[in-house]
Formats: C-alpha cells, structure tokens, sequence
C-alpha cells in the first residue's frame, strides 16, 4: 500500500535528487521486509505447495512416497463415512458458532451501548472469556456438560435438576448427531465478548447526528436501529462472521479438549491429525489439509478481494 | 554518522536473518551443537569442583579423556511423563547411572496425549534423519509395521545372544517381537489386557460370582439390570471401547481363530467374526451413555463407587486403585475377562536401537540395563507391571502383579491390538474408524465390511 502511494507522488516531485532518494529508501524497504518474505514464501507457500504434491501422492507409513496417484485421496475421502460426518459436524458447529455468538454479541453491545453505568466493567466481563484458551475452554465445559443421567447427575444437569427444570436435563455432547452443537456453545460462550467488541466499535462509529436526523424524521427507536444503525453495521457483521467462520473451519483444541478424539464428534482437523501421526497415511491427511485450505480460502479470499477493493475506492 | 551505522547495523542484521532463513540444516547443526556443548560444560563442572578457573582448557581435556572409553551421553525418546510411568524410568536410569557411570542419560520425554504427542515429534524427527538413539514402542506391530518397515531400527540378536535374554524371556514373546528371524526391541514390561474388574460387595449383594463364560457374563448383568443397575458395565472413551473390542473377540472366538486374523489365516468376514461381533454389540449395550466423557481412570471409580460392577481395562487399572489407597479383595477382585481365561492378552513397553544411532554404544549400554534384572526390577514394582523376565525378585511385588506373574509364565500369550502388538499403525487406526462409526450407527454389518476392508488395505 505505501510503496503505490510513494510511487503516485514520484511524478510529482520533480526534481532529480529526490526522486533519487525515494528510490534508495524503497530498496531499504524491500531489504527490510525481505527476510520475512523469503520466510512466508518458503514456510507458507511453499509448504502448501508440497502439501498439495503430497495430496495427491501414495504416501503411506513413515517413509516418503512420491508416487502419483491423481485425484485418488479426493476421491477417496468423498465416500469416506468418517469425512461425511467432519462435513455433518462442521457445519453444524460453524452454523451454531457464528449464530450463537453474531446473536449475543449484537445484543450485548446493544446494551453497553446504551451507556449503561460501569460499562467498562461489563465490557471486561463479557471479554475475558476470550482470554482463556481454547483448551481451558474445553476442559471446563466438559465438566459442566458431564452427560451422565440418573443418580451420576453433575454439572449444568444437576443445576437443571436442582431447580425443579428437569425438562432441561439433556446429554449434551453425548448427544445423537447434535452433540456437536453442545460444543460450539462452549465456542460461543469464549468468543461472542469478541463479537460485542467489534460490533461495540461499530457502534460508536455511528455518528449521532444521524440517530437526530432519523429522530427529527420521526422514526421509533426500533425503526432507527433497524433502518439506520443495522445497514451501517454491515461491514462489522461482514468481518465478524470472516473471522468467527474461518476459526470455526479449523477448530481442534477445544473439541480435542472437550470430548477427546472420538468419530462421532470428529471434524476434518482432527481426521487430518489422527490419519496422519496416528495412522501415518500422509497422502490421505494432506488431502484433507488442502480441502481445508478451499474451504477456508472460499471463505476469505472474496472478503479481502471486497475490502481491498473498498480501500481503493476510498 | 550516526544514521550511517544505523543502516550498517541494519544491513548486517537482514544479511544474518537471511543466513538463519535460507539454510535450515546449519540451523539443525547449531542447536545439536549447542546442546552437546552444554552436556560437556555440565559434566566438567561436576568433575571438576576445585578448580575453577580455566572451564575452556578442561573441557577439551574430559572431552579427550572420556572419549576412549566409548560414548559420552545417550538421548532416550518415551512418552513416560508422569505418574507411576516417570517415577519407573527414574528408577531404571539410576540403575543405569551405577552401571555406566560414564554416560550422561538425556531424557527426552514428551507429554501428553497416552504418547499420540510423542509419536507425531518422533515422527517428524525420524524424517528429518534426527533419530533419538533408543525410543520407547510397545513391542509388536507398532514397531515392526512401522520403524521397521521403514528401516530405522536396528536387529538385536547380537544383544539377546550377548546377554543371555533368549532364555529368561518368555518363548511365546519373541515372535511378536521379531520380524524374519530379527529380534527388534528390548521389552522391559508386561502388562495384561484381558482383565475383567470387578466391586466385591456389588457382586455378593446380587448373589453374582465372577462369571467365567461370556454367556455367564450375559446372564450377571441382565439379573444387576433386573435389580435396577443401568450400566453394570463401565466404559470411557473410544480408546477404550477398542480395549473392549479386543478382549471381547478374544473370549468369543478363542486365542487361534484372534492369532489368524492377524496373520491373514482367518477372514475378517468369515461367520464367526460376525459372532464375535453380535457378542462385542451385546456387550456394548450394558455400558453406561456417558462412555464418551469419561477416562479409563473414571470408568474404574465408577466400578469403586459401585455405580457399575464390572471394568474391563489392562492393569494399570490396578495402579490406579492402589494409588486410591484401595486394597484388593476387599475393595476390588479381578479375573480374566469371561471367556478368555487360559490366555494372557499382553503389551509391553519396549525400547529399540535408532539406525545410525549418533551415540550407538550409549544406546546398547541403555538396552543392556532395560533388559537386565537390576533394570527391570527397579522400574516395574514402580510403574505397577511385571518385567519380561521370568527371573524377577518375587518380594518386590503386589498381590495382583504376583498373580499375573504366574498367569505369564503359565498362560498360552497372546497380542493385544489396541496397545500396538498385533496390528500395524495404519490398520489400528483404520479400526479405530470403523469402531467409532459403529459406535454411532449400531450397524453389525458395516462394521464388519468396514474391518475386512481395513485388513485388506493395510494387512
């Protein structure tokens, strides 16, 4: 971005030593940014590169082997049971996720916004979650949602039961097909004080003289945050469900941390490690690597594409 | 001036993170070297503890004196971290100490994960050609399918000829642990798969012996279901629904037909595999629902707390209960899993010899000690097995190891195939697959056809 914008004003400088001497710093600049670069492109680029080679490979065990076997892993991954329920899940964790957390992060910035007392309290309180990691994350709820029933109640059940709100009681991650979506309420729990700090700061951007206008136009309150401050919301929502939906493609530690590895709550991220270290088929884990890759890049790539094209307009 | 230096400063500084960045072997190089350098520095400092004061001269003088007499160090890979496993080892290398007093034991254990952890960053040091000298495998497939078949361990006959080990180590062991005539890992332990756990008191109030037979079995946990028990069997997670998985086919089809599937001699679907499978499903429905949330560690409490009667899990469900301060016979009893008595469904934590091992005559002097007497008889009372000799120190052990120790040295041998002996890496986890989908859809049929494909892809 700087180095266009350097190159813009060249023309208008006119004299020869200056321009000179822009040339000289953009080459320093290049030479300082060089070493990270060299490093992206061997450590990033090219690693997906020989990844994409060993998807498409026979490698199998520990030695490396090169053979090419075309589309065959693709393929095979397509009838694989195991990888149709990763898809299953994965979108019934993303669906949930981003929701869960879009859902509670709008209303609890709605509601700080409001400019209640002690705001910066809430707004500490409602972050911290996301302070913790992941595994913590996990390790606490897989406690909280124990699914054991009768006599063995514990957890977020024995509270249910305790308050007469038996109805309630469920197996949560235990659950038949769902059980994934018990997880991503842990998800949501940790990261939806994330989604009010983005969507807080899209709020106080909204200028208030155009809340007054719409108030001197008549509008209800709902009418000013539905027809007014939502539209401008757009872009935050945008980038919100960018950034809670690419983490929710490549979740691991939570669900490692929650339910340990099991088929029925498997993701591709997890089929990727266990075929991989466990199994050692590489062919088959590099495979699945590269459709995460897709599916994360379909994902992001048309999000930067649009925002860069919004840098450039402005 | 000043900005002059500046951008010199900076010049050098992008010219050595270039160097850093583009050569990653001299990377390799300068690490290894770093820590050698500092096990060196170590040694001459304890050696040297009157005189102080010119470190660099004598560190050169050790390294010359030592060096004669063999290897300095040797660097041991296991997933032995914590517990009973750690304190085991720590045992074992001081046993190691006072037999090589010259060689410094480089521990480099990797937590986590029951050693998924450990294998993947063994994995990926094998393929960068960075092999620790010896590793921890359990013996069997795990490490014949897998180092072996991809030539990075080295035969050990010389060793067993050397040491005399062909004669105090079980005859029915060796062949699972060679491969072509090569003997490949030194076993140090031996635990049991095949045992049932059981709440005394639960048994006696529903007028239950320990049945012996899976129909028995059947018949004890529909009268515990009668008197309202809802899970007389516990059970934890899919790891341990495998553990089930194999002591159960054992019982149903007998230690022949469980051998044969393994060498190909019995078809995975062949009918009495299909039986094997109708008794594991009928099984699987005496277990507790919240299976998935619990460890191994939990499933036994529940047998303790008499919230389930029976516990099928390898023995160091009896460390567990020990470590509880639980006394056995009146806290828990144990038997062979119903149907499999006779036979001794073993694993057993081995280590090997790295090809190109960098310090080859360490790594002999460490397996020398794991296979000794001394050595096996320092670690197993701690770490709660049995060794692999049949000469071991009988005072030293408990009550169930000591039963176990006769059940070893009696009982025909047989593999286990969750803990790495009779199944390659590839199929075991292929398996694993095929046992969480069926624990998802119930399906007897497909998870048969699942398991014949899984043989026949990987057998």
């Amino acid at each position: 971005m700087t180095t266009a914008h350097i190159e813009t004003e060249v023309p208008a400088a006119p004299q020869e030593p200056q321009r000179k001497r822009f040339q000289m710093e953009h080459w320093w600049g290049v030479l300082w940014v060089l070493p990270s670069l060299l490093a992206v492109m061997v450590f990033v680029y090219g690693f997906i590169f020989w990844t994409a080679r060993v998807s498409v490979s026979a490698w199998k065990g520990l030695n490396p082997d090169y053979t090419y076997v075309g589309a065959q892993n693709y393929i095979n991954l397509a009838s694989d049971r195991r990888f149709h329920i990763d898809i299953t899940n994965t979108i019934i964790f993303t669906v949930v996720f981003v929701l869960g957390c879009l859902l509670i992060g709008l209303g609890l910035a709605l509601l700080l916004d409001k400019g209640i007392r002690m705001e910066g309290f809430y707004r500490s309180l409602f972050l911290f979650p996301m302070a913790i990691s992941f595994i913590v994350t996990g390790v606490v709820w897989r406690w909280l949602m124990n699914p054991a029933q009768g006599d063995r109640l514990s957890g977020l059940n024995l509270l249910f039961h305790t308050l007469h709100l038996d109805f309630l009681v469920n197996r949560w991650y235990a659950t038949p097909t769902w059980g994934i979506a018990a997880v991503a309420i842990a998800a949501v729990w940790q990261m939806s004080g994330y989604t009010m700090a983005l969507y807080l700061a899209g709020l106080r951007a909204v200028p208030e003289t155009l809340r007054e206008a719409a108030r001197v136009d008549g509008a209800s309150e709902f009418q000013i945050y539905r027809k007014v401050i939502m539209p401008l919301l757009w872009p935050v929502t945008l980038s919100a469900v960018i950034i809670l939906g690419h983490s929710s493609l490549k979740v691991f530690d939570l669900i490692i941390a929650m339910v340990g590895k099991q088929v029925a709550l498997d993701v591709p991220s997890i089929y990727m490690w266990t075929t991989t270290f466990d199994g050692f088929f590489f062919g088959r884990g590099a495979a699945i690597g590269m459709v995460l890759l897709i599916s994360v890049a379909v994902l992001v790539i048309p999000y930067l594409w649009y925002s860069l094209r919004q840098e450039a307009k402005g | 001036m000043t900005k002059k230096t500046l951008k010199l400063l900076g010049l050098l500084l992008v010219v050595a993170m270039l160097a850093a960045a583009c050569s990653s072997s001299s990377d390799d190089t300068t690490t290894t070297a770093a820590g050698e350098s500092q096990e060196t520095t170590t040694t001459v400092a304890g050696e040297s503890q009157e005189t102080t004061t010119t470190v660099a001269g004598e560190s050169q003088e050790t390294t010359t004196t030592v060096a004669p007499s063999g290897e300095t160090e040797v660097e041991v890979f296991s997933w032995w971290t914590g517990g009973g496993e750690a304190a085991g080892l720590d045992a074992m290398i001081e046993v190691f100490g006072e037999m090589y007093p010259g060689i410094t034991f480089i521990n480099s254990a990797v937590a986590g994960g029951a050693g998924t952890n450990a294998r993947a960053v063994l994995a990926s040091r094998l393929q960068a050609n960075d092999p620790p000298d010896s590793w921890q495998g359990h013996a069997g497939q795990e490490l014949i399918g897998t180092y072996v078949a991809a030539d990075q361990i080295e035969p050990l006959n010389f060793l067993y000829d050397e040491q005399g080990w062909l004669d105090v180590m079980p005859e029915t062991l060796i062949p699972l642990i060679s491969k072509d005539g090569n003997i490949y890992s030194v076993p140090v332990n031996i635990h049991r798969s095949n045992v049932i756990w059981a709440n005394p008191t639960v048994l006696s109030d529903a007028g239950i012996t320990m049945p012996t037979s899976l129909d028995e079995f059947f018949t004890a946990m529909d009268t515990l279901k009668t008197n309202g028990m809802e899970a007389p069997l516990a059970m934890g997670e899919q790891w341990t629904t495998m553990h089930l998985f194999e002591t159960i086919m054992l019982a149903s089809m007998g230690p022949d037909a469980w051998e044969g599937l393994w060498d190909g001699s019995v078809a995975w679907d062949s009918p009495e595999v299909t039986k094997g499978l109708e008794d594991f499903a009928k099984v699987l429905t005496y277990t507790n629902s919240d299976a998935a949330a619990l460890s191994w560690q939990d499933a036994g409490q529940l047998v303790l707390d008499g919230s389930s009667a029976f516990n099928i899990m390898g023995d160091w469900q009896e460390g567990f209960f020990r470590e509880l301060g639980k006394t056995p016979q009146t806290d828990y009893v144990w038997a062979a899993v119903p149907g499999t008595d006779g036979n001794f469904q073993f694993l057993s934590d081995s280590f090997v010899l790295a090809k190109d091992a960098p310090h080859r005559d360490g790594a002999i002097a460490w397996l020398t000690t794991a296979g000794s007497l001394q050595g096996q008889d320092a670690f197993n009372p701690v770490k709660g097995s049995i060794p692999a000799r049949s000469d071991a120190d009988r005072s030293l052990y408990g009550e169930y190891l000591l039963s176990a120790m006769d059940d070893w040295a009696s009982n025909r041998v047989v593999g286990s195939l969750t803990h790495g002996v009779v199944a390659n890496d590839s199929w075991k986890s292929e398996i694993d697959t095929a046992i969480g989908l069926f624990l998802i859809d119930g399906d007897v049929a497909g998870f048969q056809g699942a398991l014949a494909q899984a043989a026949a892809d990987n057998g």
